[in-house]
């Protein structure tokens, strides 16, 4: 099982590091260090690196390493779930999941992580159970702590831990009872030179926040829920209502949690909400390039797209670039080369544009290799794909609480090659 | 407010601040104080001297202050064990607060303090925990078991504590099953054998309940430990599947993928044509995709699983493609997978897709991926053979790009796609000529080489061109060399007038100038080929080619069913066999899917295709090492031998042969009499796996099979007359036997193996201070060299790494030479260094000497050392008698050398128990005339067996030995090691 924990920043320091079993010398990350010196990018560390006596399984969130030492045969998404799963309860805890956030609670980090793991096994993961154990540091709490001298840690053994709904504690109250569920949807599609797609695809959650008093039991259900053919429900979803009915029946967790994640997969036909005509071109034996890019809108069922944000990485002998945007701004990075120009909303009557000029650098022949430019934007009050959602009842209780559904697009990984 | 603070303090009278806070009668300062020590404690700071201070604060009734205690404790414990003592009451108590919250922290505390003084206390708290009312206390006691057990196993099992995590699995409880499991199985990892989670399918069906209860972690320990179940038949089968699917909904990809890897493994049970067969083979492919859109961490280790999938059930996924297609911002170790990918499920439906994707990656600006991109156009062309011609016209034009990567790629792999079909796009070659002077790669410069070799007779220029390499020959690589040597004979071969000089020139640059053995041996070959006889010459380097077959590159089924079974796993991560390469793992079963009939023989000789000769040679596959060497052996066989084909795995060990008395000749000459049994026994019985063997990499695997093969100028010396038995074996049978095989009672318990002491290896003064004595030992099989490096310069010494020249047996170390803490100056440390004999193979004069290079901050230094040669005798060198009597008899006269061992006042027993602690094995002794004479074998690692005859004579200090070997250069060798034994 999971043996250690070693949190490494972006500059190479271990700040923290937490043991479940017997002590791991620090002088185990010097493996993880060589293979980061090798990679040419932060994120192009193998997540899994072989040692001598040991196994480093990390990630990388918000620039910081999470390297867990294993010793035996662990399987390595386990592991690696359950670091994203210690980010999360960090974000959850912090805000933030910076190194300074870490460093301001450690003790509380070292509260969770003990919490999180006993000898290597995950012991409480769910984020209500853990917000039982240990408080969250408030500026309130603490203070009141101060005076008071009493603890963020729990008195109660959490009642959650035992029961068949380990993800909900009894006795929830609230004076105002509310159910919002967001349907959110990104679309990941390569489209090629030529307009067309060469794949695209949507990926799918459906968040909810659900502050409800007692023990509801919500059903909620699709108008079309032939599209949910690959889904990932949270545990407390009821499967076999679903594989039955199609119906989601669940009793939900307090608060903030994801009831489902879902795939439409490249086989259905996925509407591609924008389209980008671009001439990027370089002439040989000339140090100067042409940028051409003009945006438009393509099926969008009549919303308007928002939040437009262009990003491209130019070819490395591109020295500047002088371009014209019709609306937004842009910005070069002479030196990653990145150039991205935040476009915001899409006038299907004036479409934005950005046209200019590239410098090469003297001497640099003409660059082999085309752009690749990436967008991204939202919709709102559209789920892409179509879904939509037919109705929420509860349960067991007796109020009638307020109930709301959003939607939303966004582009996840949406590439336009050049 | 926060807990930064706590990291301010770096006073110098910090420690002593502490305690006087720890001590404070102050409740909130005592917390403050702890949170301070806490603190520290993360940072690495040493406070282990406040160990009383804060076990003090532990009495209390703040459940974070106790919490904060307990973290302390299990830091230090181990280093203050006496202290810790001193807290095992406060946690007995705990364990009986009426608080189950308490109870089971005080457990769960108690076992992660590993000290083995404490846990004789902990054995009476964690009964009556394994047995508590509140399930969350018996979920944490199941853990502490194991916790238990790591720390002192025996204990667990003395106290039964085994059985009762057993019962566990039938709690009421679904997190308690979970937790029992995982406990158990954690367990069984050190207990190969044991029946610890003994399925059955009662339990089974516990488990199938507890899984859809259970946490999401419980949930992958459950379908992990179902995966070792072997079902019954195909219906129980088929009901564990379908309770095991909706598990592949589930957020948490670690349940998914072992949900898969159940559903993989039960699969093999259900017959095809059931519907359910196909409704399950549908149900796979959607979780797999969505493991896709996840982080890039699990994409990745997705990814390798999915490669083995593909591999066993294509089907799957065939018509997920494109969620394969890489986007350029993915990490390169995604993409580089993908890639794989994609080839695997190229077929002729979606090749054109593939091609276009293929060719944009080849555009990209990651060098190696392009690489691979290029590299994947030319695999496509060869498995799918409707494709071949569009990848071709896909390469030239990637050539037409200039780029100097992308150009020597293309060449390589279109010199593949030549060889899989022949005769079919020459017409491009004008074009890869063009080429010529960008390339800078062996590999690229070989491969436009062998075209230019090969086809010959088309290009009018080839002597021209061949020429122009010549002129650098000797600063090429030695791939390039060979190449260049076998295309100018092909060459002549085709055009044997105007090239003559130019054959004699490389020629006698391979042999004369040269002192690399296999380019040297290549030359002779070729050249005693060519004079002897043209004709045959011809036939041979000539002859046709097998072609290469699709894929070169997939796993081996046996390693494919037991990577299958261990999906989700590290294995699979590695493609490795879980007894590869993990530690913990010792022991493991191999795992085979079940159902899966005709495959089940082959898992000790993954290579019996190889031992069938060329004629029925596997038509289309670019033969591994192994394949090559039994053919190669094969053919130069079949004119004369009479015999069964010599076993494949003589190919393996193709390092020992230059042993094996003179080299190929000998050895084939050894092969080709009618070979008795005891024959087989010699040949090596190659347990490493083909991948593992010592690869000579200058063989190039196309060349040879085509090349060597049929030779007739080798084997020349056959026909050793037949040997004669010993004087000795001559005597009455009946009675002689009787007492010469009846040893058993004088054979006492054999003594340890005698260890040479270290020697000076490097003085100090050739080595800038670095001084480094050692020896070598084998333990248990393991062969170690042991030394101990002493620093005596002024400066410390760090950064150690080792590395052996090429050697007789070819010894090489197993891992990295392991000094991790600098060396001070005048400090010394012993370092032990596992050997493996898989290294390549040099002779080396004498036999034993070993040259070693040994690296340090401060420069590299050389040495070189002689091991014992008992080092490679290996366990199970004890011949049977018959065997003995047979090998004896049939290895020639000439092999024989008699050795004068004096001044040894062993008696023949003692001499024998001496000997056998060096896996010196004695087999008969018989005594004629007051004359002891003890009959041994031991067998050398690379599976040379070496057969003696020690005669002792009472009263007579001087011994004589007799040994016999196929390989008469070791005999010097071991009679210096029995010298050594026996006198020591």
């Amino acid at each position: 099982m999971i043996h250690s924990l070693f949190l490494i920043n972006a500059s190479g320091d271990i700040f923290l590091e937490k043991h479940w079993k017997s002590v791991v010398s620090r002088s185990v990350c010097d493996y993880f260090f060589e293979a980061q010196e090798r990679a040419t990018e932060p994120e192009n560390v193998p997540p899994v690196i072989p040692t001598p006596h040991h196994y480093l399984i990390s990630v990388l969130r918000h620039r910081i390493y999470f390297v867990a030492v294993i010793q035996s045969e662990v399987p390595p998404l386990f592991v690696i779930e359950f670091l994203h799963r210690v980010v999360d309860t960090f974000q959850d805890y912090f805000g933030v999941c910076t190194e300074a956030a870490i460093k301001d609670n450690v003790v509380v980090v070292y509260e969770l992580l003990e919490e999180m793991l006993d000898n290597g096994f995950p012991l409480a993961t769910e984020s209500n159970i853990l917000k039982e154990l240990i408080k969250p540091p408030t500026i309130l709490r603490t203070m009141v702590n101060t005076i008071t001298g009493s603890t963020n840690v729990g008195e109660q053994l959490p009642t959650g831990q035992l029961s068949v709904v380990p993800w909900r504690r009894t006795g929830v109250k609230y004076t105002n009872n509310e159910a919002y569920f967001d349907v959110v949807e990104e679309i990941d599609a390569i489209i090629d030179k030529s307009g067309s797609t060469i794949t695209a695809e949507i990926q799918g959650v459906i968040d909810a926040c659900v502050k409800l008093t007692g023990m509801p039991d919500l059903t909620l259900s699709f108008m079309n829920p032939r599209l949910l053919d690959d889904v990932s429900f949270h545990p407390c979803v009821r499967f076999k209502r679903w594989e039955a009915e199609r119906i989601l029946s669940f009793i939900p967790p307090d608060g903030n949690f994801r009831l489902l994640s879902y795939h439409v997969s490249s086989q259905n036909l996925v509407a591609i909400p924008v389209y980008v005509k671009h001439n990027i071109t370089f002439r040989e034996g000339s140090s100067q390039g042409r940028f051409d890019l003009t945006l438009g809108p393509k099926q969008t069922m009549g919303k308007s797209v928002e939040s437009v944000l262009v990003s491209s990485q130019l070819p490395r002998g591109v020295l500047n670039a002088n371009l014209n945007p019709s609306q937004g701004t842009y910005t070069f990075d002479p030196v990653t080369k990145m150039l991205s120009w935040e476009v915001g909303k899409i006038n299907p009557q004036k479409l934005p544009s950005l046209k200019g000029t590239m410098s090469l650098q003297a001497g640099a022949s003409k660059p082999d290799e085309n752009p690749t430019i990436n967008i991204q934007l939202k919709i709102q009050q559209m789920a892409i794909s179509g879904l939509k959602v037919n109705r929420l009842d509860m349960y067991g209780e007796k109020y009638k609480p307020f109930k709301g559904i959003k939607y939303m697009t966004k582009a996840g990984k949406f590439q336009v090659r050049t | 407010m926060t807990d930064s603070k706590y990291f301010t303090t770096t006073k110098k009278g910090e420690i002593f601040e502490l305690k006087a806070e720890l001590n404070s009668d102050k409740k909130e300062k005592k917390k403050e104080a702890v949170k301070k020590v806490i603190a520290s404690m993360t940072v690495g700071k040493d406070v282990s001297a406040l160990f009383p201070d804060v076990v003090n604060c532990m009495q209390t009734d703040n459940l974070e202050l106790k919490k904060l205690v307990y973290l302390y404790l299990m830091n230090y414990a181990k280093s203050q064990p006496d202290m810790a003592i001193m807290a095992v009451n406060t946690f007995v108590k705990d364990c009986e607060d009426p608080n189950p919250l308490i109870r089971a922290l005080a457990v769960r505390t108690m076992g992660c303090i590993r000290v083995d003084k404490i846990t004789e206390y902990l054995c009476e708290p964690l009964r009556k925990c394994l047995k508590d009312e509140d399930p969350y206390v018996r979920k944490t006691a199941a853990v502490c078991v194991a916790k238990l057990h790591d720390i002192n196993a025996q204990l667990v099992e003395d106290q039964g504590f085994l059985d009762t995590l057993k019962d566990l699995i039938s709690d009421s409880n679904p997190m308690v099953v979970a937790n029992a499991v995982a406990a158990l199985s954690e367990i069984a990892e050190s207990h190969p054998n044991s029946n610890l989670l003994d399925l059955n399918p009662q339990t089974i069906n516990k488990l199938l309940t507890a899984l859809n209860e259970c946490t999401e972690w419980g949930q992958i320990f459950i379908l992990d430990c179902l995966a070792n179940y072997t079902p019954r038949d195909d219906r129980e089968s088929q009901s564990i599947c379908e309770r095991v699917t909706p598990r592949l909904s589930h957020a948490n990809s670690a349940v998914v993928l072992s949900a898969v890897k159940v559903l993989m493994k039960f699969m093999e049970m259900l017959p095809k044509d059931l519907d359910y067969y196909g409704t399950l083979l549908k149900k796979l492919a959607p979780p797999l995709v969505t493991l896709l859109s996840a982080e890039p961490e699990l994409q990745y280790v997705a990814l390798r699983n999915i490669n083995l999938i593909v591999q066993r059930r294509p089907e799957i996924l065939k018509h997920e493609m494109k969620v394969f297609f890489v986007k350029y911002n993915d990490p390169i170790y995604v993409k580089l997978e993908k890639l794989d990918i994609m080839i695997r499920l190229a077929s002729q439906a979606n090749i054109a897709q593939v091609l276009a994707e293929l060719k944009e990656y080849a555009t990209e600006v990651d060098v190696d991926f392009v690489r691979k991109a290029v590299r994947a156009i030319g695999r496509c062309a060869i498995k799918v053979e409707q494709s071949a011609e569009r990848c071709v016209s896909t390469l030239l034009d990637l050539i037409q790009t200039k780029v100097n990567y992308v150009v020597q790629e293309a060449i390589v792999v279109i010199k593949d796609i030549f060889r899989k079909y022949p005769n079919k796009y020459e017409s491009v070659i004008a074009t890869l000529c063009e080429n010529l002077d960008s390339l800078d790669e062996p590999e690229a410069r070989a491969a436009m080489i062998w075209i230019v070799g090969e086809y010959a007779e088309r290009i009018d220029n080839a002597d021209e061109l061949l020429e122009s390499f010549l002129e650098g020959f000797h600063d090429e690589s030695t791939q390039v060399q060979l190449q260049l040597l076998t295309a100018i004979v092909k060459l002549f071969l085709k055009k044997p007038t105007e090239t003559q000089e130019l054959v004699q020139q490389v020629l006698s640059l391979a042999t004369q100038d040269s002192d690399n053995p296999d380019l040297r041996d290549r030359g002779y070959i070729y050249w005693r080929l060519l004079s002897t006889d043209p004709v045959a010459a011809k036939e041979v380097v000539l002859a046709e080619k097998p072609l290469i077959s699709e894929e070169t590159d997939l796993i081996e089924p046996t390693l494919l069913e037991e990577l299958i079974c261990h999906i989700g796993t590290l294995a699979s991560v590695y493609h490795k066999p879980p007894s590869a390469f993990v530690e913990g793992s010792r022991g493991v079963q191999h795992k085979r899917l079940a159902g899966s009939s005709g495959s089940g023989e082959s898992v000790e000789s993954p290579d019996t295709g190889s031992a069938a000769g060329v004629s029925e040679a596997p038509p289309a596959v670019i033969p591994s090492q192994g394949d090559l060497l039994g053919d190669l052996l094969n053919l130069d066989l079949t004119p004369t031998t009479t015999g069964p084909p010599p076993p494949a795995s003589t190919g393996m060990q193709m390092g020992a042969m230059d042993l094996l008395g003179g080299g190929l000749d000998s050895l084939m000459g050894d092969e080709s009499e009618p070979p008795p049994i005891p024959l087989r026994t010699d040949t090596p019985q190659s347990p490493q796996l083909p991948h593992q063997s010592p690869s000579p990499p200058d063989y190039s695997p196309t060349e040879l099979g085509g090349d060597l093969g049929g030779s007739p100028a080798m084997g020349a010396p056959f026909g050793a007359p037949p040997a004669t038995m010993p004087a000795s074996f001559n005597a009455p049978v009946s009675g002689g036997l009787d007492d010469l095989f009846d040893l058993a009672g004088g054979v006492g318990m054999p003594m340890g193996a005698y260890n040479p002491p270290k020697t000076l290896w490097l003085p100090a003064m050739k080595a800038k201070g670095l001084e480094i004595s050692g020896t070598f030992v084998r333990r248990a099989g393991v062969i170690q060299m042991e030394m101990t490096l002493n620093n005596k310069a002024m400066s410390v010494m760090s950064d150690f790494a080792i590395q052996f020249n090429r050697n007789s047996f070819g010894l090489a170390p197993a891992g990295p030479l392991q000094i991790l803490t600098p060396l001070s100056p005048n400090q010394s440390i012993e370092a032990a260094l596992p050997l493996s004999t898989v290294g390549p193979v040099m002779k080396m004069e004498p036999l034993n000497n070993l040259q070693v290079a040994v690296k340090n901050n401060i420069d590299v230094f050389y040495f070189s050392c002689q091991y014992p040669i008992s080092m490679l005798f290996v366990e199970d060198g004890k011949m049977e008698r018959q065997v003995f009597l047979a090998t004896w008899k049939d290895i020639p006269n000439d092999n024989e050398s008699q050795f004068q061992i004096k001044d040894c006042h062993l008696n023949s027993d003692a001499a024998s128990n001496k000997l056998q602690g060096s896996n010196i094995f004695t087999i008969a002794k018989r005594t004629v005339e007051g004359q002891d004479m003890l009959y041994q074998s031991m067998k050398l690692t690379n599976g040379i067996w070496v057969l003696a005859e020690l005669r002792v004579q009472m009263g007579n200090p001087n011994y004589t030995i007799s040994l016999k070997c196929r390989a008469p250069e070791v005999s010097q060798c071991v009679f210096q090691n029995y010298e050594m034994v026996l006198k020591n």
